[in-house]
């Protein structure tokens, strides 16, 4: 849920790790490092930072929900059904059961927030560990495990999402697990090709020279490497992810009611359409805003990145 | 040398087939319960699920039932619905053609916008049309496209009234038509799937397109005097390749991932039969579904990569 998403969250992470390949600069003064230029630079960029504070404020809420909704999100009342956006008591409106907007969609980032990012995690472990080994090991187990992922990218994501969670049955644990197949593929071929790519590098035989053992050079000399590029790839996951996830709510795979979620929400909304549009428009304005924070976040680190081109 | 790649990636495309119908096969196994306990009534003796067991095959091993399974699928038998008693193929194919129809048409508009986006912000880069092309793709894959299907109904049928809200033509059925009445159906789901291509297709054209300019050949056709308009056919015909690939890829994720936007407008394709299929726990059926689905974005994935080779002499046929 709290991705390490903040530019010196990245420069503790694999500041200590990544060999300094940066060109040194003029005599006396320190380079930054690899991660220090590349929080430098994200900083700088208005628009990835915009954006990464509103993830950071939506985060906060999330958290917060619970003691800060000003209604009871799951309290509902016949009588107060479809208020419009700016009720006195309903700021938001209220739904098709007469209960607080603001107040679900302020829960709801929780659940939509943990089920959109949680797979993306979890596959960004899973996917490197796989990539990496196949990339770094090669040969005939590269064949194996590359051979085997082909196969999952023949289902387009959306489709292997729904097959997935469809076959297992609703729920929230369903979706993360099917999500979470989706995503291991992609990540595992951009982990693969990275590793490969710097297998063959002069650093590697260097340490190989020096004596380090084969998990020492893994740990040091690979993962610093490798993780970066793979980690912005996995942010850049997100914001599909959590489409994917709402929608697999949305479609009555995912969250159950009454737990509030945007995509669960919007899903039962669809009824109030013609009574109260904007009211029934609400959850989705949220999975938009934050898939749109998400991409912008992830596009400004990825420009950040390429410093070593 | 053509004829030898063509048949390189055959080759290579063979085990990838045959692991997707392993997974499709899987599938149904993954599910809770068996694949007959949602449509026997609760209180069915044990001599009845045996029968149905036995009907269905479901009494053999796992290995053998999807041997069986895959030869019956080899000779275009997917098995019979649960829910319908319907061969799957029929009901699949007939959902196919009207998945297709939306799919081609959202890939079309998507090509159109999306390459015009995409040459005028490469041509003009850093200009405000190259940031509207760029704020315009970001839109594209940022927007949850079940949800801009319902502000399309909410704009366009529920307030305007202009377009009809779902379905795929006026007399309630299944089959889609190129009149004038199902044109006016089609229009809202094909404009909400197309956002994606478009912002995907804009994005990639823009980055080809500021290649293409920055490479010494242009400059040397200009320098020997070339119009404008002669460079721009050396772009396009330098762009098209890649383009047209995406382009293709594009259609078969959205005829894969339609049933969202299928969902919002009930129109009657693939993605509505495999959610009527989901939520029936017709397992046969999503089976059989998937498994079209899948070997479609197979086999025009084959398309796309040979037809790029041929396209384009760069790329080598290794």
């Amino acid at each position: 849920m709290n991705a390490p998403i903040t530019a010196s969250a990245m420069a503790l992470d694999g500041g200590v790790l990544a060999p300094s390949d940066v060109a040194p600069e003029a005599a006396f003064v320190p380079s930054r490092g690899f991660w220090g230029h590349v929080g430098h630079r994200l900083v700088r960029d208005p628009v990835a930072m915009g954006a990464g504070a509103l993830i950071l404020l939506i985060v906060v809420i999330a958290i917060l929900a619970p003691w800060i909704t000003p209604m009871d999100p799951y309290k509902g009342s016949m009588l107060r059904r479809l208020k419009h956006v700016g009720d006195a008591t309903y700021w938001l409106g209220s739904d098709e059961l007469g209960r607080d907007m603001i107040s679900r969609l302020m829960l709801g980032a929780r659940l939509s927030l943990f089920i959109g990012v949680t797979p993306v995690l979890i596959a960004f472990v899973i996917g490197s560990a796989i990539g990496i080994l196949a990339g770094y090991v090669g040969g005939w187990l590269n064949t194996i495990l590359m051979r085997t992922i082909d196969v999952f990218f023949a289902f387009p994501s959306v489709l292997l999402a729904i097959a997935l969670s469809g076959a297992l049955g609703a729920g929230i644990f369903n979706s993360i697990v099917s999500l979470t197949c989706v995503f291991v593929p992609q990540i595992a071929r951009v982990a693969e090709s990275v590793t490969t790519g710097i297998r063959k590098r002069d650093y590697i035989d260097a340490a190989k020279l020096s004596g380090a053992s084969p998990l020492t050079i893994m740990r040091v000399q690979v993962l610093g490497n490798v993780v970066g590029p793979i980690f912005v790839y996995a942010t850049s996951l997100i914001s599909v992810s959590m489409i994917l996830a709402s929608g697999l709510s949305f479609l009555g795979l995912g969250v159950r009611p009454p737990e509030p979620e945007w995509g669960l929400m919007l899903n039962t909304l669809r009824t109030a359409i013609y009574a109260n549009p904007v009211v029934a428009a609400l959850p989705g304005v949220c999975i938009f805003v934050v898939s749109i924070a998400f991409n912008l976040f992830s596009d400004g680190l990825r420009a950040a990145m390429e410093i070593r081109q | 040398m053509m004829l030898i790649y063509i048949l390189k990636r055959l080759v290579y495309v063979t085990p990838v087939a045959f692991g997707v119908s392993l997974v499709c096969f899987m599938l149904v196994h993954l599910a809770p319960g068996d694949a007959l306990s949602a449509v026997l009534p609760a209180d069915a003796t044990q001599e009845t699920i045996n029968e149905m067991k036995a009907a269905y095959g479901f009494d053999k091993p796992l290995p053998v039932q999807y041997l069986i399974w895959l030869w019956h699928v080899l000779h275009g038998d997917l098995g019979t619905s649960i829910a319908t008693g319907r061969p799957v193929l029929g009901e699949v194919s007939r959902a196919v053609v009207n998945s297709l129809i939306l799919a081609s048409v959202a890939t079309v508009i998507g090509f159109t916008f999306g390459t015009l986006f995409g040459f005028v912000a490469g041509y003009h880069r850093n200009s405000v049309a190259d940031r509207a092309a760029s704020a315009l793709s970001v839109f594209g894959v940022s927007v949850p496209h079940y949800w801009l299907g319902m502000v399309l109904v909410i704009v366009f049928s529920a307030t305007l009234g202009w377009l009809p809200p779902t379905g795929a033509g006026p007399d309630g059925s299944g089959n889609w038509r190129p009149d004038f009445d199902h044109l006016r159906y089609l229009i809202l789901p094909a404009v909400t799937m197309s956002v994606i291509p478009t912002g995907i297709i804009a994005r990639t054209v823009r980055a080809l397109v500021a290649d293409i300019l920055a490479q010494d050949f242009v400059e040397a056709l200009r320098a020997k005097g070339m119009d404008e308009f002669g460079v721009f056919k050396h772009v396009v015909r330098n762009a098209a390749p890649t383009a047209l690939a995406i382009m293709g890829l594009q259609l078969g994720y959205l005829l894969g991932g339609s049933i969202l936007v299928e969902t919002v407008f009930a129109w009657p394709g693939t993605g509505f039969l495999l959610n009527a299929a989901i939520f029936q726990r017709d397992l046969p059926l999503l089976q059989g579904s998937i498994l079209v689905l899948a070997m479609f974005f197979v086999v025009l994935n084959l398309l796309v990569d040979v037809m790029q080779t041929a396209l384009d002499p760069r790329i080598e046929r290794a």
